[in-house]
């Protein structure tokens, strides 16, 4: 099996042999996390603490053993890796030292770079959104970053009715507040993405 | 005392509260601050969840600034705090990741800027015995659940100041100012973060769970430190009690704008009317502790 070949018949199939370690998955989530996700022995001290696992599709232990599988497109269409919220928990708690989620991160990027097909883009539309106000200004402009997340997701409306409130209380700018160092934070984005297509 | 200060984007916008009480608080203590001249957003949660190069370059960008004026950088917000700690460490340790950050800042860092939360220049740099001293107007009377949300304590490795399961700075701190801090067990636990943008509903049941656990330990109110744990904590406080049932109105404070409360700072320089669950109730139980006729729970 190489990785990016579609699942064929018969794959996860336990009378074949585990593709441990064939399909190239573990070894670059390894790379890119920087963290041995090969350490991982099933303890699900991750999962039981986990605050959004009664929401994921998969939990991040078993996220853990996913990618031990090599079962690539089950982890990069999974719901649980934008649904992380970083809170650092199993990291900080993992008794063989997995930085998990860095592991979710690496994975998100993964996610992106390879154009998957997501279950719902709802994190990566915010997210680019975020980058892209933060590349425009400098700073983030919340209610230009808002209108173009949601113009990206169709979610025109939820969360509308506390507008009001937040700019009589002046917590949304009208303006976005540029920084001066916005030409270097330019620069820095473009050398960013040249780096990111050296191989 | 001199910090170089990273305010952020939230503290210009979401959390402009939290920047008017810290700069308040660190002026009656006599900690300088020095903003950071033109700084740049340090990247927050879209940075690492999807580009790995700009998770260390951007908070790199202004710890570079930091090191060129020579100052150690002080930080209020938790998420820019753990971004700059987290570029720290990596830079430091990883000398392909510094290379990398060289070349795309254009610029050399070492990694070598020292990058403290607010929290931890109150508590271990100042030190409570001065903090003490200039207490005005303890907060007597007044139960406070201490929320220190994820990113202040984990991981440890990066960002410790205090223990990661069960850390008790903000506790102190409450303490210093009069007030009681209760005990309770959902303090390091997380409040959903930047899902508040794209899952509001799992973090409605994560405030839920929070508020009404910190009302059974008999809070009044809770105190923060991070801008989104407040934001998803007190403007999301309504949706919660709507999805998941009744919570008592339970204001959500900066710990800033407790302890400017307590040093006795006029309330027009703590942002006190930008709370969405108003903390009036809590001044007037506030005053009639400290005539002498608190009759319990107001």
């Amino acid at each position: 099996m190489n990785r990016g070949d579609p699942p064929g018949k018969g794959e996860h199939d336990m009378t074949n042999p585990i593709p441990w370690n064939g399909s190239g998955l573990l070894e670059e989530v390894q790379k890119r996390s920087g963290t041995q996700v090969s350490a991982c022995f099933q303890c699900h001290k991750c999962s039981t603490g986990c605050p959004i696992g009664p929401d994921m599709d998969f939990l991040p232990s078993q996220i853990m053993r996913l990618v031990h599988l090599g079962a690539e497109k089950e982890v990069l269409a999974s719901q649980a890796i934008w649904l992380c919220a970083s809170c650092e928990a199993c990291t900080a708690r993992c008794p063989m030292a997995i930085d998990i989620a860095g592991v979710m991160d690496a994975l998100r990027i993964m996610a992106i770079d390879r154009r998957t097909a997501l279950p719902d883009s709802h994190g990566k539309q915010f997210h680019r959104s975020f980058l892209g106000s933060v590349r425009r200004h400098g700073r983030v402009y919340e209610i230009g970053m808002m209108t173009t997340y949601k113009l990206r997701t169709f979610d025109l409306f939820s969360d509308v009715d506390k507008v009001p409130q937040m700019l009589a209380q002046g917590k949304l700018a009208l303006l976005p507040n540029r920084s001066g160092g916005i030409k270097q934070l330019r620069e820095t984005f473009r050398r960013a993405e040249e780096e990111d297509r050296k191989p | 005392m001199k910090y170089a200060f990273f305010p952020g984007c939230s503290l210009e916008s979401t959390a402009r509260a939290f920047d008017l009480s810290t700069r308040a608080v660190c002026r009656a203590l006599g900690i300088v601050l020095e903003e950071i001249p033109d700084w740049t957003c340090c990247g927050s949660t879209p940075a690492h969840a999807t580009n790995d190069s700009l998770a260390v370059a951007l908070p790199a960008l202004n710890l570079q600034k930091a090191q060129a004026a020579g100052l150690p950088v002080m930080v209020a917000c938790a998420s820019c705090y753990a971004r700059l700690r987290t570029a720290n460490h990596r830079v430091c340790n990883e000398p392909e990741d510094r290379r990398r950050t060289e070349r795309i800042t254009g610029l050399p860092y070492d990694g070598g800027v020292e990058v403290r939360h607010v929290l931890d220049v109150l508590v271990n740099h100042l030190g409570l015995d001065e903090i003490r001293a200039k207490v005005r107007r303890p907060l007597a009377g007044l139960r406070v659940a201490c929320y220190y949300g994820c990113l202040l304590t984990r991981p440890p490795e990066v960002v410790a100041f205090d223990d990661a399961e069960h850390p008790t700075c903000m506790d102190e701190l409450v303490a210093v100012a009069g007030a009681e801090p209760v005990e309770w067990p959902f303090k390091t636990e997380c409040c959903g973060a930047s899902l508040s943008m794209t899952h509001s509903g799992v973090v409605s049941r994560l405030a839920h769970k929070l508020l009404s656990m910190a009302q059974k330990a008999g809070a009044d109110c809770l105190v923060v430190a991070c801008p989104l744990c407040q934001v998803n904590l007190d403007l999301r406080q309504a949706d919660a009690a709507k999805a998941h049932g009744a919570i008592r109105p339970t204001p959500v404070l900066y710990v800033t704008q407790l302890l400017g409360l307590a040093l006795g700072l006029p309330l027009e320089n703590l942002g006190l009317d930008s709370l969405t669950v108003g903390a009036k109730a809590l001044f007037a139980k506030r005053h009639a502790a400290a005539v002498g006729f608190a009759g319990g729970k107001s």
